[in-house]
């Protein structure tokens, strides 16, 4: 029976050691412990979300970064068209201009040539001129060389006017 | 490593309770007496005066502890004077049974010791009893009994405890644990999340906290000391009703003085449901409040003490049939249960704290519609 039965000296005993230890354990235990852990937990969750920021931040600047160097790949693209168009066109009037150019010179050259030519067979005619005349000096001359060559002559255009 | 030394003290256990029970048994078998299982058990789960290491029960090795009476005055002296006072043989007046008694002397002189309790002698320098218990007045008795001791002892080993883990942290910082706070720290982190977070409202369970880890800490820590079966330990601390009682009454306390205008609410006047029912209902709560650590101080008390029943049981069985051979039997299931007990230690421990974080939490809710 004395088993369930309480006994005042333990009770008092133990009330007094338990708020005791009470006292101390929350005053010089509980209270360093949980503040260090509570303080290591802050630190723990704030670096974790410091991770996850500076994440989200690399994230941002790589995109960034791809974003400048998109860009620029373009932009050289862009200058280089740009430049591969000028020199096109820098090309293209060079030929054009060339090519009027050498239509002038050939025109200058046919105009020249034609000139020279014109002159030339001026020449040929005064030269063939000069030489049918000649040739017909000679042939009148040898015609003539005899009265009787003269006289048939002068018959036969004679006779070729009484035709006519 | 830490099974090791598990196994080890379970061992020692044996050892020693064989070397005691047995020569126990040898000293009975002089006086021609029979080893008696039950009074051997409620022997070792009772408080008393003194602490007993080793040798027979009567003439063995024992430190004698301070009793201290408050009888007129203030009385102080070793228990060795009731241990080693008078021997008295009373004949009960039925069945005629002998009841032993011992009168002390020196100091002790006056007063008489009957199953651990101290009482005045009467004018004719004796005890009278009825049946089996003696009528005489009884002192206030504010002795350091084996319990006592065991309180202070345990006590002293939590401070030491905590107290170097909390070196630690003061020391180094909010760093990683190391060494003991590595081994605590998530049984402390275990109560302040799993017993007070999740049972009390989040923005008031910081102020319970430390007394839940006191609670928490003191009954494992005794809980252990209780399964050693030498000093420090052996003694029923917490398998003791005194002890459970007050721990309960510290809970229920703690509830009556943290309970909210909606706790007395529902206690005096229930709401949504029918004024009839309220008046039905007041009686029941109020029941209820004392019902909630009492169902406390009995689970705490019954599965300390069954524990210890238990394994000092199966050990006596041996004894019982006065054979060694049956210690293949007694010893590996005094050791199963022995085991098990740990894991009990720890087990009521969480049960007492996670249950008085639920009714602390009940007393502090808010009402939610």
């Amino acid at each position: 029976m004395d088993l369930i039965l309480p006994d005042l000296g333990l009770l008092f005993w133990t009330g007094i050691v338990f708020c005791l230890l009470l006292f101390l354990l929350a005053k010089f235990a509980w209270k360093p412990i949980l503040n260090a852990v509570n303080a290591r937990e802050q630190k723990i969750s704030e670096a974790l979300e410091l991770a996850v920021k500076t994440q989200a931040e690399m994230k941002a600047l790589k995109a960034e970064n791809d974003q400048i160097l998109k860009e620029a790949r373009a932009e050289r693209d862009n200058i280089l068209k740009e430049a591969k168009e000028a020199a096109n066109t820098m090309i293209e009037d060079a030929k054009t201009k060339s090519k009027v150019e050498s239509q002038k010179i050939v025109e200058a050259a046919r105009l020249n040539i034609n000139s020279e030519k014109a002159a030339a067979i001026a020449e040929i005619k005064t030269h063939v001129a000069t030489l049918a005349v000649e040739i017909a000096e000679k042939v009148v001359r040898g015609e003539l060389a005899s009265d009787e060559k003269q006289k048939a002559l002068a018959e036969k255009l004679a006779g070729d006017i009484q035709m006519n | 490593m830490q099974q090791f030394s598990k196994l080890s003290f379970l061992m020692r256990k044996v050892a020693i309770l064989l070397a005691f029970v047995g020569v126990s048994g040898f000293s009975f078998a002089n006086e021609e007496k029979e080893f008696n299982v039950s009074e051997m058990i409620m022997h070792h789960i009772k408080d008393a005066h003194e602490w007993h290491l080793f040798g027979p029960e009567h003439g063995g090795t024992s430190i004698y502890l301070p009793i201290i009476l408050l009888d007129n005055g203030l009385k102080t002296f070793s228990s060795n004077h009731f241990y080693h006072g008078e021997a008295v043989e009373v004949k009960s007046n039925e069945q005629g049974t002998s009841l032993h008694y011992v009168k002390g002397v020196g100091p002790a002189a006056g007063y008489a010791m009957y199953h651990e309790e101290i009482y005045k002698l009467n004018a004719q320098g004796e005890l009278h009893f009825e049946g089996e218990h003696p009528h005489n007045s009884q002192p206030l008795d504010f002795s350091i009994t084996k319990n006592v001791m065991s309180l202070l002892m345990g006590a002293f080993l939590v401070l030491i405890v905590m107290f170097s883990v909390a070196k630690f942290y003061r020391k180094n910082g909010a760093v990683a644990p190391k060494g003991l706070a590595k081994f605590f720290e998530p049984i402390i982190v275990m109560v302040r999340d799993d017993i007070a977070k999740a049972n009390i409202d989040e923005h008031k369970y910081e102020k319970y906290v430390p007394y839940l880890l006191t609670i928490f800490f003191f009954i494992w820590f005794n809980n252990m000391l209780g399964l050693i079966p030498f000093l420090p330990g052996g003694a029923n601390l917490t398998g003791n009703i005194t002890v459970t009682l007050f721990l309960a009454v510290c809970t229920l306390i703690v509830t009556l003085f943290s309970g909210n205008k909606n706790y007395w609410g529902h206690i005096f006047w229930m709401p949504g449901v029918s004024v009839p029912m309220k008046f039905f209902m007041m009686p029941i709560e109020i029941i209820s409040i004392f019902t909630k650590p009492f169902a406390l101080m009995i689970r705490l008390f019954a599965n300390i003490t069954a524990g210890h029943i238990i394994v000092l049981a199966l050990i006596s069985i041996i004894f019982v049939n006065k054979n060694m051979a049956w210690a293949g039997l007694s010893v590996p299931m005094a050791l199963f249960i022995s085991i098990l007990e740990v894991l009990v230690a720890f087990l009521q421990g969480f049960l007492f704290a996670m249950l008085s974080a639920l009714f602390i939490g009940a007393a502090v809710e808010e009402a939610h519609h």
